[in-house]
């Protein structure tokens, strides 16, 4: 599904990936937990296309396509979906229109018709309710006046109707209470699938309770230094990074 | 890499032509070039004016030679030569065309991004269109109804010979032909435009607008507007539309004048989408217009505007709120792009006890244009209890562009509550990424963006206006056409 190969990117001449290497097969779950600075949110906002970023070295294929030959629609047209650690406020922009407009600019890239009013909002109504958004929250303006929650709960619902072959959740869990993050974990498990991949972006373990990894990747200065199971992050919560980032230096 | 975004749209959008350059000639019966007594005497006869008209129009005349074209917008422009300008011309029959196979194809493909039926596209681009059309007979039956009701709406020359007690009454009343250099200009030289009286208590079954004029002769470019809603009535008037319009005439001085009697209510919505000019505002029209309405007891004037066009916008649609419990409200989204200069607001005037007046002006400048809101707010002695809302927000979209906020407030009573918000912001980055990264290509992002921003505008208009307007606004955005 992805194959990152000694990716490196800079912004404003700053070095922040330095090398990276991730390969995500089809139906997998990966998680990416790393100490502040390591370069977690640059490799999600590099994969979905932030302009920002320079690339400097590397490769990532994307479903057999050269995801940097392509802009941020393409991408996301492709299915490559990106759950925002800080979801942007769009006043005076009903959620309803702007899903809508994303859907379709999907459905056209699929070579389909716009979707009729009625199914949409059949669907509307079914990928609600997995994240137990209600009805007000889908009639207001994207994301403003939610809470840290309900904006949270907003990407996922974003992501259910738009049904991507690969989700990235950039730290999803910071700002959720228990509650919250069960919703959000119920909505995310309830999307895996054979033919869907999710890489959750992550500071805290606790998340990884609930959206149970296939694999567990630290990222150190711009590169991934330990892999393992779903039990690496459980060391890490009990040891912190300090004696993986002692580990790389000698 | 290729997130072209907000940056490419843009460059796109301001090295944007205008594409529907598309004119009509028209034979006229037309004056020689100049101003003078003479002039509108030839003007006054052709229209077999009375008497009284005659002296007023050469009144206003005296008054305008001594004026001096006003320095302090905040515009900059090569003044007009008024000594130029023909200030007469009878459009005689526009040269119709045989099918719309004839008219330029970007024009056809403008009106449909606009949601322009087939029908109306015909009769805008002035296609001869079959007797039967739908709109003649709507607009016959759509006379008898509002003549049952005993509703006027006709041309103001019309008006001048059937109705000359109302014009007499009300002409100059609220715009006084010395109000300022383009009033008075307008005052000495108008030519027509649009007469309406609504009778008391009633409510107007429809919106009007100058689509529904029988009489179709060309407006001119020193149109005069008289709306007069007798005591407990209500109409909803709709002035210009959202195809682009080109005319041959720079400048444009019109006046609308609206009286607003105990308890009536008055909705007027514009959409001006004059002729912007070239990159560089060549050849854009002048629009320097003076709009004002006064409100009797406990009556309502509601001014909403959608402003796209133009190379020059000097426009101030104002209430004076003479009546106690009288309401003004001004909602206005101006958008300026390439080299289009805007200064636009409005004056509410407070005179009456517990006025309330409302103004929502939204501002969003793109390519090098200069956008500028400009309002007053003035409590006057007598208005007791007096209340103002002003919102004014500046979108800007490029770093070359510039928007401008003239608040100007003045209370001279003590019990008023005036509140005045403005803010500026840059359309955001994030919020274009966040739509790219949601599969919305980068037009379609900013399209959504400002019509979210200028929604609270938008919803104060006709329903069907509104869905044209929205449309209007991201194609005026739009990068790239065709």
């Amino acid at each position: 599904m992805l194959k990152i190969n000694q990716l490196k990117a800079s912004v404003e001449d700053t070095p922040i990936l330095k090398g990276l290497d991730l390969h995500i097969g089809p139906g997998e779950v990966h998680a990416i937990m790393g100490p502040n600075g390591s370069g977690k949110s640059t490799l999600a906002s590099v994969l979905a296309g932030r302009e920002e970023y320079e690339i400097s070295g590397g490769t990532v294929d994307f479903d057999g396509q050269d995801l940097l030959d392509m802009d941020a629609t393409e991408r996301a047209r492709s299915g490559l979906f990106l759950a925002f650690q800080y979801p942007v406020e769009i006043p005076g922009v009903s959620n309803i229109n702007f899903m809508r407009a994303a859907l379709n600019g999907k459905r056209e890239h699929a070579g389909l018709d716009p979707i009729a009013g009625k199914d949409f909002l059949n669907l509307v109504k079914e990928k609600s309710s997995l994240v137990e958004l209600d009805g007000k929250l889908r009639d207001r303006s994207v994301n403003e006046g939610f809470s840290g929650g309900e904006k949270k709960r907003n990407e996922i619902f974003q992501m259910a109707m738009l049904e991507p072959k690969l989700a990235v959740l950039d730290e999803t869990d910071s700002g959720l209470d228990i509650d919250a993050l069960r919703i959000v974990a119920n909505g995310v498990n309830s999307m895996r699938s054979p033919d869907r991949s999710f890489l959750v972006i992550t500071h805290y373990q606790r998340l990884l309770d609930y959206i149970v990894p296939d694999f567990v990747h630290v990222l150190v200065d711009g590169k991934i230094v330990r892999t393992g199971g779903k039990e690496l992050a459980l060391e890490l919560e009990e040891r912190g990074y300090d004696w993986i980032k002692e580990g790389v230096v000698s | 890499m290729a997130y072209e975004g907000k940056d490419k749209v843009l460059e796109d959008v301001t090295a944007k032509a205008y594409e529907f350059g598309f004119t009509t000639d028209i034979e006229s019966d037309k004056a020689p070039p100049g101003l003078s007594e003479e002039i509108i005497r030839f003007i006054s006869e052709k229209k077999n004016e009375p008497e009284w008209l005659l002296k007023w129009r050469l009144d206003a005349f005296e008054v305008w030679k001594k004026m001096e074209e006003p320095e302090w917008p905040h515009l900059s422009y090569t003044k007009p030569d008024y000594q130029g300008i023909s200030y007469y011309s009878a459009p005689k029959q526009k040269k119709e065309l045989a099918s719309l196979d004839e008219v330029d194809p970007e024009l056809l493909r403008t009106m449909e991004k606009l949601g322009i039926s087939i029908e109306e596209q015909k009769r805008l681009s002035g296609v001869a269109v079959d007797f039967v059309m739908d709109s003649v007979s709507v607009a016959t039956s759509f006379k008898a109804k509002l003549g049952e009701l005993g509703i006027v709406f006709c041309s103001l020359s019309e008006a001048v010979q059937e109705h000359p007690d109302l014009v007499k009454k009300y002409l100059g009343s609220i715009v006084p032909t010395k109000d300022n250099y383009f009033a008075a200009l307008n005052s000495a030289v108008f030519t027509d435009g649009s007469f309406c009286y609504i009778p008391k208590g009633v409510r107007c079954p429809m919106e009007l607008s100058t689509y529904f004029r029988i009489n179709e002769s060309g407006t001119g470019q020193f149109e005069r507007t008289l709306l007069i809603a007798d005591k407990g009535s209500y109409v909803s008037y709709l002035e210009g539309c959202t195809a682009p319009q080109r005319d041959e005439n720079q400048l444009h001085a019109a006046v609308v004048e609206l009286i607003a009697l105990d308890e009536a209510e008055i909705k007027y919505s514009t959409v001006q989408n004059w002729y912007p000019g070239d990159a560089e505002g060549k050849g854009g029209v002048y629009n320097f217009v003076t709009k004002r309405g006064i409100c009797h007891e406990r009556s309502k004037i509601s001014w909403t505007q959608v402003e796209t066009g133009s190379a020059v916008t000097w426009k101030y649609p104002s209430c004076i709120l003479k009546g106690d419990h009288s309401i003004g409200e001004f909602y206005s989204v101006a958008v300026t792009n390439n080299a289009q200069q805007a200064d636009t607001g409005t004056k509410m005037i407070h005179l009456g006890r517990n006025t309330r007046s409302t103004i929502i002006s939204k501002g969003i400048s793109s390519g090098r244009s200069q956008n500028s809101y400009r309002g007053l707010v003035q409590i006057m002695p007598s208005a007791e209890n007096a209340r103002n809302f002003s919102q004014c927000d500046s979108l800007l979209m490029t770093d070359t562009s510039g928007a401008h906020t003239f608040p100007y407030i003045e209370v001279k009573n003590p019990s008023a509550k005036v509140e005045h918000e403005a803010t500026t912001s840059k359309i955001g980055e994030d919020q274009i990424f966040y739509c790219l990264q949601r599969g919305i290509d980068a037009e379609q992002a900013i399209s959504l963006i400002v019509n979210g921003y200028a929604k609270d505008v938008l919803n104060q208009l006709p329903m069907e206006f509104a869905v044209e307007a929205r449309k209007l606004l991201a194609v005026s955005l739009e990068g790239s056409v065709g």
